[in-house]
């Protein structure tokens, strides 16, 4: 039946044995109580990614991100040659300090400083306070106690990622581990053509993470994106990953597809809009011409397969960085909002498109995706309304699905180790 | 007629151009799922076959540097992208399924 091979033990989820392979228990999905204890032992205590350097492109270049997750807005701003993360909020009453016109929207732009909109007050992109409103009214106020408060921010290859732990537990670098060494070199800071998408989806975060870690699903939910004679063939076929890994326990892991389609072996296996344009889901059939591939990092098609056509790859807790075997890349973020609630950012990367053609191309793959992930999207409402019913509690999952696995089981082991740390710090109190 | 707003060579679709020559993604998948589909249908039927020679007339030109009718078709075309999924696919403007679900594009190339 299998027709990738699939490790000695019989199955990829057995190949780790600490995973079982018991159907899994969704109560982490549909619990307020567990989204708190999410929120401490994870989101408070990891690295999170909140954006690529792309976005930072001068001096005093600045984004904020709302973040429910660590309850928490803050800015990220590039200071001559360093990224930097505060806290968004004004040490003289605590305003926030950049927004526009409504608090809870995210912003971007330009500035040489930050100035509260309340008394004025004024930091440095260094975070330093460095004007305040009538000084002389305040008592004893020396400027230098009252700096914006830094988060945690380092980057790699032009990932930014910030973290808001007291003392992060170990550097992003030993966080991302086989990812950073697995992905290091890919040209990710060439491909600066991108089209950003969100959506506020009605269900747990983990869902979507779920949805896309796992094809299982692509063949049938999916079906009418194919021609009628290729959608029946892949029903048939199911769908089988060349390759899984799973990071050690730090809950990061690596699906492997095959390709195929870019370009398909017969034309009349896509549709006619993808044979005119020479482009679809997998992207435009060719790669960019002006970025070099001929030799990727280790990590892609980690099973070495002639048909490879995408490796996506599943940071811990909510990102993901799918790669294309055609040169262009994705990430999807799932900011969790509630239990029940998150927010889907998905942005896809390009090489700057040469003229019309290569950008009629990269709008069909951008359309593509997007019709996929309203396909996608909507089974979550559906899925988080059956289980808040509770009428079933434990959902077997296949080999296939063995991503979905890992996270769920990360997150169970993170809360758990994180409360055997905090009974034993009680303890030692009382 | 000085209110046209395709390049001549493209006439044949001018009468498209109002409705479907749109800025942004936003507008053109909101046209989108305002239409029947017989005037997806029809939007398909004409410009499907025009799409090269459409391609091949704009890349004479910059991609950041389109004369405002060249612009337009570009737009326009990006419309027929669009409007191929209910023709090719669907059989109907929304993806099926997608209920009240939605994806914001929320940042897109100038062109
Ligand atoms: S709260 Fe910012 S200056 Fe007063
Ligand atoms: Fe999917």
């Amino acid at each position: 039946m299998a027709h990738f091979p699939k490790p000695v033990e019989g199955s990829w989820t057995e190949h780790f044995p600490e995973l079982g392979t018991a159907p899994v228990n969704y109560e982490d999905s549909i619990s307020p109580d567990y989204y708190e204890l999410e929120k401490a032992a994870i989101f408070k205590q990891t690295w999170l990614n909140v954006g690529r350097i792309e976005q930072l492109p001068r001096v005093g270049s600045y984004f904020t991100k709302e973040l429910d997750c660590v309850d928490t807005s803050i800015i990220i701003v590039r200071d001559r040659s360093t990224v930097r993360a505060f806290h968004n909020m004004c040490r003289h009453r605590g305003n926030k300090l950049v927004w526009q016109d409504y608090p809870g929207e995210e912003v971007k732009g330009t500035c040489r400083q930050f100035t509260c909109k309340y008394h004025g007050w004024r930091y440095g992109l260094d975070g330093e306070l460095n004007f305040v409103q009538q000084e002389s009214e305040f008592f004893d106020l020396d400027k230098a106690d009252y700096p914006l408060v830094s988060v945690h921010c380092e980057t790699w290859e032009g990932f930014i990622f910030v973290n808001f732990a007291a003392e992060p537990a170990e550097t992003l670098l030993d966080f991302l581990g086989e990812v950073a060494t697995g992905l290091s070199g890919y040209p990710f800071g060439e491909m600066t053509q991108t089209i950003g998408y969100r959506a506020i989806v009605g269900a747990n975060w983990k869902l979507f993470n779920d949805a896309f870690s796992e094809f299982y699903h692509a063949p049938v939910l999916h079906q009418n994106q194919a021609v009628a004679s290729e959608s029946v063939k892949l029903q048939q076929f199911g769908f089988e990953a060349l390759h899984y890994d799973l990071f050690g326990d730090s809950g990061h892991g690596v699906v492997s597809t095959w390709g195929g389609m870019s370009p398909p072996k017969d034309l009349e296996m896509v549709k006619p809009i993808e044979r005119i344009l020479r482009s679809g889901l997998f992207g435009p059939w060719e790669q960019p011409p002006g970025v070099d591939l001929s030799e990727l990092p280790p990590g892609l098609n980690p099973a070495r397969h002639r048909a490879w056509g995408a490796d996506t790859f599943q940071v811990f807790p909510n990102y993901v960085i799918l790669v294309w075997e055609r040169g262009w890349y994705l990430t999807y973020h799932y900011w969790p909002l509630a239990y029940d609630k998150h927010l889907f950012e998905g942005r896809l990367y390009f090489a700057p498109p040469r003229n019309a053609t290569d950008r009629m191309r990269q709008e069909l793959a951008a359309v593509t995706f997007k019709e996929y992930a309203l396909q996608d999207g909507n089974t979550l409402e559906a899925t988080q309304r059956s289980l808040k019913s509770r009428a079933v509690t434990e959902f077997p999952l296949c080999d296939q699905e063995i991503l979905p696995r890992n996270l769920h089981k990360t997150v169970a082991d993170r809360i758990r180790a994180h409360q055997a740390e905090n009974e034993t710090v009680v303890s030692v109190a009382t | 007629m000085s209110s046209r707003m395709l390049p001549e060579e493209f006439a044949d679709l001018e009468r498209f151009a109002e409705q479907w020559s749109l800025a942004t993604e936003r507008q053109r998948y909101t046209a989108r799922l305002a239409s029947s589909m017989p005037e997806l249908q029809e939007l398909y039927d004409a410009a499907v076959p025009r799409m090269a020679d459409a391609l091949a007339y704009l890349d004479q030109f910059e991609l950041d540097d389109l004369p405002e009718d060249a612009r337009n078709l570009m737009r326009l075309f990006f419309s027929v992208v669009n409007a191929s999924f209910p023709v090719e696919a669907w059989k109907q403007p929304r993806v099926p399924d997608s209920g009240a679900a939605y994806l914001d594009l929320v940042d897109e190339p100038v062109i």
